[in-house]
């Protein structure tokens, strides 16, 4: 037991859960927290909006597999947050936010700077803590990490009143916490092993489908080993790029709105569909009923409120995708005794991939910019290195495009597709992993909302490379008005757009614009061994629309290749 | 087939369970009848009585979403012939003459229930049981002229 007031606790609360880096906004509310930090030890990252601040723990949490901190004051600061404690909320991502409150007795007052943070995150949380009393801070912080850490992943929101970060209590921090309405399964059912490794052994034209889920339970080897034994291909998510390696001869890449030709043609045609943490979004799986009516699906996911939310599966098991993948691979591995490198699927699957590359030398889409600077990216960054995307027309090229190659090294808003998370995010990933080249494909569009952070970068040594694709326009928003509103332009085109390559400069970053590839390829390999952040503006024709694409509430059947259908 | 559901659920007792619980409700867009809510014997525990109307997929939905909430700690599904439900109501009824206090007194005891406050117009009475008993009790008294009513909704247990 030791005496400190409460923001003491908070802090050591942080370090015994190894937290080496916190970002945030400091205001009249967490001012006793920020005190405490000022000698902790612990890197406090001053952000330059709540909202990225974040994001920036979320990116971080998405690169190095950790608890991703953020902080913020009451009121305003704490609203701030909203978006980015939404986005990890969407992606699963493991977040902690500590929010400054007013002092108890001014609660429910309507008090300067109050607002029930509580009230406004409970819908995308997790969980939430307000502790009342100086002492609960240790165990609910603990908790905090616990809960934000483990089963499916995701941001939990302490909420501290002021003065019970002033007020001093003998501390107890506990080693372990136990929460009675909490228990992920983590085990699955050995009978629903059994039936999946039936189910696969009897498939005829098998497919294994990753999500993010692959990811964040670090479940990649049993998954490529499942794949490689059975000889299935393997389709994704958009969130689960990077689920199994891309350049791998059985990858697919990503199914859904804007997934690859290839993927969303033979995901159809499948007999038998392995999901491994993945939610069945619209966005991936089109209209549900025309979602491989004829396979048998096999889902496994750690919460059980994925299972038949969206979509009816044959064989549900609850359980983390690793053990539950390695367990299937063991008794697949047993029961396979002969491999085989040849059949009719893998030929079925040859010959679609084969069309889909006639098509596209058909129609020219290798040409465009955005994919060859896409392509380009891949090529000069190493293998390990992270690519963070914006949203829009650049992040659904990336997906088409871009090969990810190894895990945690694709970061992207999904779910909630938040524009501005990107850069935020990227800054994030790079304090996590210092040594390994961070880059932030961006819109323009999208740049502006998180722009800020570029005095983050620089005030704190943190070289990313952002690379916008300048088209000086809410690019995918056009093309939809494009496609679907007969090009009537509402509200789509920047009148007026910064000079990015200005705009750098005044933060102290380097801005370069880039007119061809090969312009390109120089600022980039500059880029790469810069110790400041560099911006790379490369201006991009608006009229490069994205393709293949779904439609809104069609089957995956009815992809669109190009304009014309 | 949309259907009647009773779920009897174990919860945290303390703030903010009861809004966890609505919220997620209203969020998803389950459609629930009523929910009650009082301490069992165990401290720090509430139990939570929750009726929702809906097909067979959708209650199965709202049981696992409600299991995630880590304030839930405990659901168990009524089935409605293995378990006792009971609903409390005070009804007020305008009883200003002699024969309708008398007509009342007789309706009052065929449905075994109890006049539990008298006005100089009115008169108050209570009743508990299934919420059909509580119906049919109901409708009866509307030809008398309904002054108000306040039902608790449902509360259930398991029998055995
Ligand atoms: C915060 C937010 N606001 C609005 C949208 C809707 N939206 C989706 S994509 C997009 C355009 C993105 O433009 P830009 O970042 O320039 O990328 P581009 O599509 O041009 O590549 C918009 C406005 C969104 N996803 N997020």
């Amino acid at each position: 037991m030791v005496e400190m007031i409460g923001a003491e606790a908070v802090i050591e609360a942080l370090k015994r859960e190894n937290v080496s880096v916190v970002f945030g906004i400091p205001g009249g509310a967490n001012l006793p927290i920020y005190d405490a930090l000022y000698s902790s030890g612990i890197r406090s990252i001053l952000c330059r909006h709540e909202q990225s601040a974040a994001h920036m723990a979320d990116g971080y949490a998405r690169a190095s597999g950790k608890v991703g901190v953020c902080m913020a004051t009451s009121g305003p600061g704490a609203t701030n947050l909203v978006t980015g404690i939404a986005t990890a909320y969407m992606d699963s991502s493991p977040i902690v936010a500590i929010t400054g409150q007013v002092p108890r007795a001014m609660i429910g007052k309507d008090a300067f700077q109050e607002v029930d943070i509580i009230g406004i995150t409970t819908a995308i949380t997790k969980y939430t803590f307000q502790p009342m009393r100086a002492e609960e801070i240790p165990s609910d912080i603990k908790k905090a990490f616990y809960i934000a850490s483990t089963g499916r992943p995701g941001p939990v929101l302490v909420d501290i009143p002021k003065d019970v970060q002033q007020e001093k209590a003998n501390m107890i921090f506990p080693d372990k916490v136990t929460i009675r309405g909490y228990r992920p399964v983590v085990t699955p059912h050995p009978l629903q092993v059994e039936k999946a490794v039936d189910l696969l052994l009897s498939a005829e034209r098998p497919v294994l489908w990753g999500g993010g889920g692959v990811n964040l339970s670090n479940a990649h080897e049993p998954f490529r080993k499942i794949a490689e034994l059975l000889m299935a291909p393997v389709v994704t998510t958009l969130i689960g790029k990077g689920a199994f390696p891309e350049n791998h001869p059985l990858a697919l890449g990503p199914i859904g709105m804007h997934g690859t030709a290839e993927a969303n043609r033979i995901v159809l045609e499948t007999d038998c569909l392995l999901s491994v943490g993945v939610r069945f979004s619209d966005r991936s799986t089109g209209r549900f009923d025309a979602f491989c009516p004829d396979a048998k699906i096999i889902h496994i996911d750690i919460d059980p409120s994925e299972i038949g939310k969206n979509k009816r599966v044959h064989l549900p098991i609850v359980g983390d995708a690793k053990v539950t993948l390695e367990q299937i691979y063991e008794r697949l591995k047993s029961k396979i005794v002969e491999q085989r490198n040849d059949s009719p699927w893998l030929r079925r699957v040859e010959e679609v991939r084969e069309e889909v590359r006639r098509n596209a030398k058909l129609d020219g889409s290798n040409r465009l910019m955005s994919v060859q600077i896409i392509k380009k990216i891949r090529q000069l960054l190493p293998p390990e290195g992270i690519l963070a995307t914006e949203v829009g027309k650049h992040q659904m090229f990336a997906e088409i495009h871009y090969k990810v190659v190894r895990p945690r090294t694709w970061i992207t808003s999904t779910g909630l597709g938040t524009m501005g998370f990107g850069f935020p995010a990227s800054i994030g990933a790079k304090v996590a992993k210092p040594d390994v080249p961070v880059v932030d494909l961006a819109g323009d569009g999208s740049f502006c909302m998180t722009e800020n952070s570029l005095a983050v970068c620089v005030e704190e040594g943190i070289p990313v490379i952002v690379v916008i694709m300048d088209n000086r326009s809410l690019g995918m928003v056009e093309q939809w008005q494009r496609i679907f509103y007969n090009r009537r332009y509402s509200s789509v085109k920047f009148g007026s757009t910064p000079d990015f390559v200005r705009l750098a400069e005044s933060y102290g970053a380097v801005g370069i614009r880039a007119h061809t590839l090969e312009e390109f390829e120089k600022a980039f390999n500059h880029a790469l061994l810069s110790e400041v952040a560099t911006v790379i503006d490369v201006p991009i024709d608006p009229e490069e629309d994205v393709y293949p694409f779904v439609p809104p509430g069609a089957g995956l059947k009815d992809i669109l290749y190009g304009p014309n259908g | 087939m949309s259907e009647s559901y009773i779920l009897s659920t174990i919860v945290e007792n303390k703030p903010g369970v009861l809004f966890k619980a609505s919220n997620m409700f209203r969020r998803r867009g389950f459609n629930i009848e009523s929910i009650t809510v009082g301490p069992i014997e165990q401290p720090g525990l509430s139990k939570m009585t929750i009726v929702v109307n809906g097909d067979e997929s959708t209650v199965e939905q709202l049981v696992k979403q409600l299991a995630k909430l880590i304030d839930v700690i405990k659901i168990v599904r009524l089935e409605a012939k293995n378990s006792v439900v009971r609903e409390l109501a005070l009804i007020k009824v305008n009883a200003s003459d002699q024969k309708a206090r008398a007509d009342l007194m007789n309706y009052v005891q065929i449905f075994r229930g109890k006049v539990v406050d008298v006005g100089e117009e009115t008169m108050t009475i209570e009743v508990t049981g299934a919420p059909d008993k509580i119906d049919a009790f109901i409708k009866i008294l509307t030809s008398f002229g309904i002054r108000d009513i306040s039902r608790t909704g449902i509360t259930a247990i398991a029998r055995g």
